[in-house]
């Protein structure tokens, strides 16, 4: 653990810099490190993110909950700088997008990578070092202490040389978190890191989250799961094509606002919501 | 059996028989390598779409008695740009926006070159390859073009490595994906450019694909897959070559017959991914 906070200088900055050094539990007083304003956003003529305005405060925690196609994926990749804004803007650390790229790590959904390429565990995590090397550097020393670190953290450390492919599906979303943190991010973005995976990278997953709050990283963590949101983050969006609640919980939870976000496939059976995840409509536009 | 290799080896006292090997040697090494990063990105059909881009762009050269390296060279990179610019809008698929430059390009070669009544005779030359008509200057120009495109392989193994596993990793890391893409595009048209002579352009994306896909089946790491299939282009070109000489047959078809039949080899027999694995497997199970 000492080893990973000496490596997040970042921390350190951001310290002397504000007039308060507060921890995670006084975000509320803390300038705001992400911010989103009007944001929208269209594919082929249809909106996907809807006049998009919230604040992320720095090192909170945030879990960015709808049905498909809400345009969770949307946010997170209009995030990175992956699709065009249509209108708005995003500022993070109060510099528009581009400043800071390298300090957002993206954890994508499972579907999207091609778990046949021939790369090992090792070089998988590696990659998250690359952003800082250059193309001809070979890895440093700090960098094989980062990743193997980052390997330990998740508990791949002894996959490390197996093939990406050989990985069970939790193994393979533990190594791609593992590169994320290999990444030392600012903000880390999780798409539906807990959909069709074991207990062990559940757990592993909201273990390495706790532990990026102590080194006051900013989350935002898709998810289906309302239980999951509700028990284990502070901050939840509840989000389809436009912002419908953005609170606590147990404010943005109401009977109201999640049939207004999930419409007929929300049922609510002796006060408690039930989310009809089994059909869902139609796929989330990626 | 001395007499034998004796007899296998006499056609190398020839000159243009030494040259016509050696150009098939680094053409066979050469696609095999950059035909990894071809597998893995499933580009195959581009690659092939290129190639056949190279007959307009040959036709063209020659009616305005230009280089007939450098148009077949334009030719294919206008034809990946126009790939990367119809698909780009999202309006058409890539598969899609391939099959329409491709035909089409393919056409035009025709049209042309049938209209050049003297030129028809290079036409199977050009579709098939003629491996014994490598001049020395042809030589020079394939291996230093094969040590620029073998060298920026190597240069840019991390960025050519992220773009083509996680194209979002490569943006979140500020690589730039758009240069790096295309790099890879005017690499894979040099590669082809210089295979045209050996193996044709009907046939090189074979060579592209099939020693890299053997490679993918037999190991599990890029540069070990990358020299693996380098090896089984260049033994194929070998193999091929001789068999080429003494069956008397087209030295680029009996290049990529090589090549396919190791595949096949491999398909089979291949640990853990092999077909007879999967059957002993079974059996066992």
């Amino acid at each position: 653990m000492e080893q990973l906070i000496s490596v997040y200088g970042f921390n350190k900055r951001m310290n002397s810099s504000n007039v308060s050094a507060a921890g995670p539990q006084t975000l509320p007083n803390e300038p705001a490190r992400l911010e989103i304003e009007n944001v929208r956003v269209s594919y082929n003529g249809q909106l996907a993110l809807d006049d998009l305005t919230f604040q992320v405060a720095h090192g909170a925690h945030l879990a960015v909950v709808g049905p498909n196609a809400a345009g969770k994926t949307t946010l997170f990749k209009a995030l990175v700088g992956l699709v065009q804004l249509k209108t708005g803007q995003i500022q993070i650390h109060g510099q528009p997008l581009g400043h800071h790229q390298d300090c957002v790590a993206y954890v994508q959904q499972r579907e999207e990578v091609d778990w046949r390429f021939p790369v090992t565990v090792q070089d998988v995590v590696m990659m998250g070092r690359f952003g800082r090397q250059g193309w001809l550097r070979r890895p440093s020393k700090a960098d094989r202490e980062v990743v193997a670190n980052s390997l330990e953290q998740l508990g791949i450390a002894d996959l490390a040389s197996r093939p990406i492919g050989e990985l069970s599906g939790g193994q393979q979303q533990r190594a791609f978190l593992a590169r994320a943190l290999a990444q030392e991010p600012h903000i880390l973005l999780m798409d539906e890191p807990f959909t069709g995976v074991d207990f062990t990278t559940q757990e592993a997953t909201l273990e390495l989250l706790e532990h990026l709050q102590t080194q006051q990283v900013t989350a935002m963590v898709s998810t289906h799961d309302l239980t999951l949101a509700s028990e284990r983050f502070e901050q939840v969006l509840l989000l389809n094509k436009h912002m419908i609640a953005y609170g606590p919980p147990e404010e943005v939870f109401t009977a109201p606002n999640l049939s207004q976000a999930f419409g007929s496939q929300v049922l609510f059976l002796d006060g408690v919501a039930v989310v009809d995840q089994c059909c869902p409509p139609e796929d989330e536009i990626r | 059996m001395v007499e034998i290799i004796d007899g296998l080896l006499t056609p190398l006292t020839y000159a243009f028989i030494q040259r016509g090997l050696l150009a098939a040697l680094m053409v066979g090494v050469l696609c095999s390598v950059i035909g990894c990063y071809i597998v893995l990105r499933s580009m195959a059909f581009l690659g092939d779409a290129m190639a056949h881009a190279v007959l307009p762009g040959v036709a063209i050269a020659y009616l305005l008695g230009r280089n007939l390296t450098l148009g077949a060279l334009a030719a294919a990179l206008v034809v990946a740009l126009g790939v990367g610019l119809f698909s780009r809008r999202g309006a058409i698929k890539e598969d899609t926006a391939i099959g329409v430059l491709f035909a089409a390009a393919l056409s035009i070669g025709v049209v042309l070159i049938s209209s050049i009544r003297t030129y028809a005779v290079d036409l199977s030359h050009i579709l098939f390859g003629n491996v014994l008509g490598v001049s020395s200057l042809d030589l020079w120009l394939t291996a230093g073009l094969g040590a620029v495109i073998l060298i920026s392989i190597l240069v840019f193994y991390r960025p050519f490595l992220v773009i083509s596993f996680d194209p979002v990793l490569a943006t979140t890391l500020r690589m730039r994906v758009g240069f790096f893409n295309n790099l890879l595009l005017v690499l894979l048209a040099l590669t082809i450019v210089i295979s045209m002579q050996t193996v044709g352009v009907g046939l090189v994306a074979a060579m592209l694909v099939t020693p890299a896909a053997t490679a993918f089946l037999l190991v599990r790491r890029l540069p070990i897959m990358m020299a693996l299939a380098g090896l089984i282009g260049g033994f194929s070109s070998l193999i091929g070559f001789f068999a080429s000489y003494h069956l008397n047959v087209a030295s680029g078809a009996a290049i990529v017959l090589t090549a396919t039949l190791l595949f096949l080899l491999a398909f089979l027999f291949a640990p853990q991914r092999g077909l007879v694995w999967d059957l002993s497997r079974r059996d066992s199970a």
